[in-house]
C-alpha cells in the first residue's frame, strides 16, 4: 500500500509489468517498493524447496527477490528487485517455479524437506556412477535454480574504465559524506561511488534531524557541495565489488539498465579504480533471526521496512508487528507509528530490557514459535501461547558491518561483543581500506558523526596533507544495543539461516552431528553463505547456531571470509569490448589486399591472418589450388607472403658472441652477407625454435624466427642479453612489422627476381651463391634486402622491404613473374613443400623433442657454452634408440596417411609398450603423387626400407608405411644451390 | 598489483610477464664441478617461500626491462624493484 501524503506520490507516474499484469508506481521507486505498494506479496519460489518467498530487504543482500527482467536478448535473469530502479515499460517476471508463480508443481520438494537436508545431493546419487551425469544432475539442475539465460547474445555494449583517484569512498551515507567533504578541502582527488541511484545512503532511510532539520535537507547541501567542486567525482548506480592489491578497486556502473529504450551507448561500465586511499563507508546490514516457518513473504528485515514506510511511502497491510532482539526493532515501530500503521505488537527476546516506547504493546523476553500463512503471514504464535493476527512481520536481528569488501584481500574479522559484530582488523599497510561509521561498528548517528571527523582528520594529519576543520554538525540522539538471541529453540527444520540457499538451523545441526563443525566445512557441507548473495543477512545466524551447538560463542566459532565479487557481475562486463571479432587484434600481412582481390582463403595463425591458398576459376576442393600451386612453383616460380616470421635486428660490438650463446651452433665467424640456419634450445635441452640468421654487417645480424614463437624468442634473448650476459654490447629490437617480406620459389626465381633488382647488382650463382644475403635496390631505388634461402628446396630467394612497400611489392613480383606464369601460393603450399623437402616446423619442433630426436645433434658446439648445451647431454636424451626424425609413405601408395599415427612394428599389437613412435607432418605430395609422411621411430636412421604399421585407434585405421629418407624430393640439395 | 618500476615509475602488473624465482640469474658455469647437477638445480628447482621472495617480472607491454622484484608473498607488499642488469653486472664485478 502507498501512503497517498508521501512526496513520492508527486513524482511521475510510471507504469510497469510483473508476471504479465500491469501495475503503477513512482519515479524514485525500485521494482520492489513499487511490488510492495501494489501489496504483491509473493515474489518467486526458494532456491531448493519451492517455497514460496516475498521481499526480504532493501538492497543487496537481498536473498529472495530474484527476478527476470526484460525480454529477448536483453532479459537477465537473477536481479534483485531491491536494487533495480523503476522505468516506464519495465518488465520484470518471478523465476524458478514450473507451471505458475502461485501454483508451482515444484513444491512438492517442500514436502520431501525432512529427506532432503544438507548433504542429501553427496550421500543419495552416489549409485550407480554413470547415472549422474545423464540422469541425475539434470533433473537436479532443472529443480534446484535460478533464473533462465535467454540464450542469445546480449546485443548490448559494455565498456571498461580506467580511473585515478587520492580517495575513494565507498557510500555515500553520511559518513561518505562527511569524509568526502573533509577530503576534499585538502585538494586531493576524491571519488565518490554510490550503488544507489540517490546519494545518502541510509538517511533515505531515517527520520533523522541534522542541524535542526530533516536529515534530506543536509544531504543536498552536502551533495551541492561537492558536485561544485573540480577535485570530486561522484559515481551513482555504481557498485564496487572488488578490492585488490595495491589501491586497485573494481566498479560495476550500471549506465542505461533503468531506461527502456536501447541505445547504443554502454550498458554497464566495469571500472578500474586506482587509489591511494580507500574510505570504506559501506554501512551496515542487518541480520535476521531464526525462528519457525521464518520465511513466508510478508516476514521482512526491520529496518527494510522501514526504508520502505520513509522513502518510498510503501508498506504491507496494516497490522503490523515487530521481532527484535535488539533497540533498533524499536525505532521501526516508532516510525511505522508515526505514519499512522497499526503496530500490533513488539516482541523482544530481551527480558531485562526496559521498553523504549510505552505507547506501543510489547511482549519482552518471548519468541515467535509459529507462523501462518502460506503464501503471505497471517498470524504468528509467542513461545507464551498467544495467537496475533498480523499482515507483515518486520524483524531485527540487530545489524552487521558491511566489511565484504575488507575481506578481499584476506583481512580476517574479529569479534565485537559489544555490538555483537565482526570488524575488520587495523591493518597499517598503506594501501589499506580504511572503514568509517556503520561500517566501522559504529551504530548511533550522534557517534558516527564525531568518530567519523576523527577518523578522517588523522588520517589527513597521518599523510601530511592540509588540515581541514572538523565538521560540526548536530543531530537527533540514538541509542543502540542488541543481544545474540538469533537461534531458534524449537522446528529448527522450518527455521531458516539462509533463505536463498533454503538452509534451515536443521541443516547446522546435521553439519555438527556429521563432524563438519569448522566454519570453512559448515559452509561446503550445507551450502551456508554461498548463494548469489554470500550470506550477508544470513552467516551470523548460522554460526550462532553452531556455536550454542558447540557450547562456546561466536569469537571461538570465528567466520568464513567474503570474497569477490560483493555483488553478481555479468560476464559481458568482464568482457566489455573484446567479444566477437574483436576478442584480439587482428594482424594483417602486408600483401593482404592483393590476395583478397585474388580471392584467397585466409586462415588465422596466432593473431594473423595468412593466405592459406589462393584457389582459381573452376577450383571447387581446396586440394586442387594447392596442389597446382606446389606443381607451379617447383615448374616455374610461385611468391608466397612469409612476412609473419618473427625478424629480431641484433646489433653491437659483441653480438655474434652473443648468438654463439643463444644458438647450439657457432655465428662469429659467419661472413658478412651470408646466412645460417640455427637451432635453438631452451635450458633443459629441449628444441625451443630454429630459423635463418643473416650477417649484415661485422657487428649486425637479423635473425629469423618461427611466426608462433616470434614473441617469445624475443623474450628470452632479451632474459640472455640482461639476465645473463648483460656485459655484452648488444641491443635488439623486433622488426616483424617493419619488413614485408617474401618468398620467391621454383626454378625460374632468379630470372624474375633480375627484372626487378636494379643495376648493376649482379645475382647470378657465382655472385649471389645458397645462403648469400645483400642490402640492394630494387625498381629503381627502393631499399631492399635479398637473402638465398629455400624452405621448399627449389631455387629460391627471400626478398624484404619496408612494410609500406609491402603490397606494392607483391604485385610487382606478379606482374614481372606474368612471362613465367608466376603465382601466388599460400601456407598449405608452402607445408607441402618443406615435407617433400624434410624441413622442421612447429609439428617437429612441438616442445616435446630434442636435437637428437631431429637428427641435429651434431649442430650443438662442444667448444662453447650455449643455452641448452648442458642438459642436451643427459643420458635419456642420447640413448642408442631415441626416436629420430624419418621420412614415411604408404606402401599401397594410393593409402591416405594421417598425422598423429602412431608406429607400431609389423606384426605387433597397437599398445603403448609396442609404441615406436609417431607422424607428426602428413600431406600429399602431388610432386610425388600420393601421401607422404614426416614423423619420429625408434632409430629410425638404420631402418631406412623397413615397412611398419601406422595406426590411428581414434579411427581403427591401420595404414602400412615404408621408412625413409626426409628428404623426399632433392636430397642433395642440387636445386637450391643451382 | 603496481609494480615501482625503477626507470617508469608506479607500472600495472597487467603490463608485465611473471618468470619466477629470480635465481634464474645465476646459471652455473659450465666448466665448474659437477655442472652438470648444477644445471639441473638451476632448471627444475625452485622455491615457493611464504614471505619475502625475489622474483623476475618482464615489462612486456612497456620497456622491454628485467626486474627482479623483491616481494612478500603472504602480504603481497613490494619491497624492492631493480634491473636485472644492473643487479647482474654488479654481481660479475666481484
Amino acid at each position: 500500500m502507498r501512503n497517498s501524503s508521501h512526496p513520492i506520490t508527486n513524482k511521475q507516474k510510471l507504469s510497469f509489468t510483473f508476471n504479465g499484469k500491469k501495475y503503477f508506481g513512482y519515479k524514485g521507486d525500485t521494482l520492489a517498493s513499487a511490488l510492495i505498494a501494489n501489496n504483491i506479496k509473493l515474489v518467486g519460489r526458494s532456491f531448493k524447496y519451492h517455497r514460496p518467498r516475498g521481499i526480504f530487504s532493501a538492497g543487496s543482500e537481498e536473498p529472495n527477490a530474484l527476478v527476470e527482467l526484460g525480454d529477448g536478448p536483453y532479459k537477465e535473469p537473477n536481479t534483485k528487485a531491491t536494487n533495480v530502479e523503476l522505468f516506464d515499460g519495465l518488465k520484470g517476471s518471478s523465476q524458478n517455479f514450473l507451471g505458475s508463480i502461485n501454483f508451482d508443481l515444484m513444491a512438492i520438494n517442500d514436502f520431501l524437506k525432512n529427506f532432503i537436508g544438507a548433504g542429501f545431493y553427496y550421500k543419495t546419487f552416489m549409485w550407480p556412477r554413470r547415472f549422474w551425469e545423464k540422469l541425475y544432475e539434470p533433473i537436479i539442475r532443472r529443480a534446484a535454480g535460478l533464473g533462465k539465460l535467454s540464450l542469445k547474445a546480449d546485443p548490448s555494449h559494455y565498456d571498461k574504465g580506467y580511473l585515478h583517484c587520492d580517495f575513494l569512498i565507498i557510500g555515500s551515507g553520511i559518513s561518505g559524506l562527511m569524509s568526502a567533504l573533509l577530503l576534499a578541502e585538502t585538494g586531493s582527488e576524491v571519488l565518490i561511488v554510490e550503488e544507489d541511484f540517490i546519494l545518502g545512503g541510509r538517511l533515505n532511510s531515517e527520520r533523522l534531524v541534522i542541524n535542526g532539520k530533516q536529515s534530506s535537507i543536509w544531504i543536498g547541501q552536502a551533495v551541492k557541495k561537492l558536485k561544485s567542486l573540480k577535485n570530486v567525482r561522484i559515481l551513482n548506480r555504481t557498485t564496487v565489488f572488488a578490492a585488490f592489491d595495491h589501491g586497485i578497486f573494481a566498479a560495476i556502473e550500471k549506465k542505461t539498465d533503468h531506461k527502456l529504450e536501447k541505445s547504443s551507448k554502454p550498458r554497464q561500465i566495469n571500472w578500474k579504480i586506482y587509489t591511494k586511499h580507500c574510505i570504506l563507508a559501506s554501512g551496515a546490514i542487518e541480520r535476521s533471526i531464526a525462528f519457525p516457518q521464518n520465511d513466508r513473504p510478508g516476514i521482512m528485515l526491520a529496518g527494510s521496512v522501514r526504508t520502505y514506510a520513509n522513502r518510498f511511502g510503501a508498506h504491507y497491510g496494516q497490522k503490523i508487528a515487530i521481532y527484535t532482539n535488539n533497540d533498533d526493532g524499536w525505532k521501526t515501530a516508532d516510525d511505522l507509528k508515526n505514519m499512522g500503521l497499526e503496530i500490533k505488537a513488539i516482541i523482544d527476546t530481551r527480558k531485562e530490557i526496559e521498553a523504549p516506547s510505552s505507547s506501543i504493546s510489547s511482549y519482552l523476553g518471548q519468541k515467535i514459535t509459529k507462523t501462518y500463512g502460506r503464501k503471505g503471514i497471517k498470524a504468528i504464535k509467542l513461545s507464551s501461547g498467544s495467537k496475533l493476527d498480523v499482515d507483515c512481520l518486520a524483524v531485527s536481528g540487530g545489524w552487521s558491518s558491511n566489511i565484504h569488501l575488507t575481506c578481499h584481500k584476506r583481512g580476517k574479522p574479529v569479534w565485537d561483543n559489544i555490538y555483537k559484530n565482526f570488524l575488520s582488523v587495523d591493518n597499517a599497510q598503506k594501501d589499506d581500506i580504511i572503514p568509517v561509521g556503520a561500517a566501522r561498528g559504529i551504530f548511533e548517528i550522534q557517534n558516527i558523526i564525531s568518530d567519523t571527523n576523527r577518523v578522517i582528520l588523522s588520517l589527513i594529519k597521518k599523510i601530511g596533507l592540509s588540515m581541514p576543520n572538523r565538521i560540526t554538525i548536530t543531530s537527533s540522539k540514538e541509542q543502540y544495543g542488541c543481544s545474540l538471541d538469533l537461534v531458534s529453540s524449537s522446528n529448527p527444520s522450518n527455521s531458516f539461516i539462509d533463505l536463498q540457499n533454503d538452509v534451515t538451523q536443521k541443516d547446522i545441526e546435521l553439519s555438527f552431528r556429521e563432524g563438519f563443525k569448522s566454519v570453512e566445512h559448515l559452509k561446503r557441507y550445507s551450502t551456508l553463505g554461498m548463494a548469489t548473495d554470500q550470506g550477508k543477512t544470513s552467516n551470523i545466524l548460522g554460526l550462532a547456531s553452531m556455536a550454542k551447538l558447540k557450547g562456546t560463542n561466536i569469537s571461538e566459532v570465528g567466520t568464513t571470509i567474503f570474497r569477490p565479487p560483493y555483488v553478481p557481475v555479468a560476464i559481458s562486463a568482464f568482457a566489455g569490448r573484446s567479444r566477437g571479432k574483436d576478442f584480439r587484434p587482428t594482424r594483417l600481412t602486408p600483401s593482404h589486399n592483393v590476395a583478397s582481390k585474388r580471392n584467397a582463403v585466409f586462415v588465422e595463425t596466432g593473431n594473423w591472418l595468412r593466405a592459406q591458398w589462393f584457389p582459381e576459376k573452376g577450383e571447387t576442393f581446396w586440394r586442387q589450388s594447392v596442389d597446382r600451386e606446389v606443381l607451379q612453383t617447383r615448374n616455374s616460380v610461385g611468391i608466397c607472403d612469409v612476412t609473419t616470421l618473427g625478424k629480431i635486428d641484433i646489433q653491437g660490438k659483441d653480438c655474434s658472441e652473443f648468438l654463439n650463446f643463444v644458438y647450439t651452433n657457432a655465428f662469429a665467424k659467419l661472413p658478412i652477407n651470408r646466412v645460417r640456419y640455427g637451432l635453438m634450445l631452451r635450458e633443459d635441452g629441449v628444441a625451443y625454435d630454429d630459423g635463418t640468421t643473416a650477417r649484415l654487417g661485422k657487428n649486425h645480424f637479423i635473425m629469423t624466427t618461427t611466426t608462433a614463437n616470434a614473441a617469445l624468442v624475443f623474450r628470452s634473448l632479451e632474459f640472455v642479453r640482461q639476465c645473463l650476459l648483460p656485459n655484452l654490447d648488444v641491443h635488439l629490437i623486433s622488426t616483424t612489422d617493419s619488413w614485408a617480406q617474401y618468398s620467391v620459389a621454383g626454378p625460374n626465381s632468379r630470372r624474375l627476381l633480375q627484372k626487378i633488382v636494379d643495376k648493376p647488382k649482379d645475382i647470378t650463382n657465382e655472385n649471389f651463391p645458397f645462403m648469400a644475403c645483400r642490402e640492394l635496390t630494387i625498381c629503381g631505388g627502393f631499399m631492399a634486402r635479398l637473402f638465398r634461402i629455400s624452405f621448399s628446396g627449389e631455387l629460391a630467394y627471400e626478398i624484404a622491404v619496408p612494410t609500406q612497400y609491402g603490397n606494392a611489392l607483391f604485385d610487382a613480383l606478379l606482374s614481372a613473374g606474368k612471362e613465367f606464369n608466376a603465382i601466388p601460393y599460400g601456407t598449405e603450399a608452402l607445408g607441402v613443400m618443406r615435407i617433400e623437402k624434410g624441413h622442421t616446423a612447429g609439428n617437429e619442433i612441438n616442445g616435446q623433442t630434442t636435437a637428437q630426436n631431429l637428427g641435429l645433434s651434431r649442430m650443438i658446439s662442444k667448444k662453447a657454452d650455449s643455452i641448452g648445451n648442458m642438459l642436451s647431454e643427459r643420458e635419456g636424451f642420447n640413448r642408442s634408440d631415441i626416436a629420430t626424425l624419418s621420412g614415411f609413405k604408404p606402401v599401397q601408395r594410393n593409402q591416405k596417411l594421417e598425422a598423429g599415427s602412431h608406429l607400431i612394428s609389423a606384426g605387433k599389437k597397437p599398445t603403448m609398450e609396442n609404441d615406436e613412435g609417431w607422424l607428426s607432418s602428413v600431406a600429399f605430395s602431388p610432386t610425388l603423387g600420393h601421401y607422404i609422411a614426416l614423423g619420429f621411430i625408434k632409430r629410425g636412421e638404420t631402418r631406412i626400407g623397413e615397412k611398419v604399421c601406422a595406426v590411428n585407434l581414434l579411427q581403427n585405421k591401420t595404414t602400412e608405411v615404408e621408412i625413409v629418407s626426409p628428404h623426399f624430393i632433392d636430397p642433395e640439395g642440387v636445386k637450391q644451390r643451382g | 598489483m603496481l609494480i615501482d618500476h625503477p626507470l617508469l615509475g608506479l607500472r600495472d602488473s597487467s603490463e608485465f610477464i611473471y618468470m619466477g624465482d629470480a635465481k634464474l640469474l645465476n646459471r652455473p658455469n659450465w666448466k665448474s664441478k659437477n655442472s652438470n647437477t648444477k644445471f639441473i638445480d638451476y632448471g627444475y628447482l625452485r622455491k615457493n617461500p611464504a614471505g619475502e621472495h625475489k622474483e623476475l617480472w618482464y615489462h612486456e607491454q612497456g620497456d622491454r626491462s628485467w626486474l627482479v622484484v623483491t616481494r612478500n608473498t603472504v602480504t603481497h607488499e613490494i619491497l624492492k624493484v631493480e634491473l636485472a642488469r644492473y643487479l647482474k653486472r654488479k654481481a660479475n664485478a666481484k
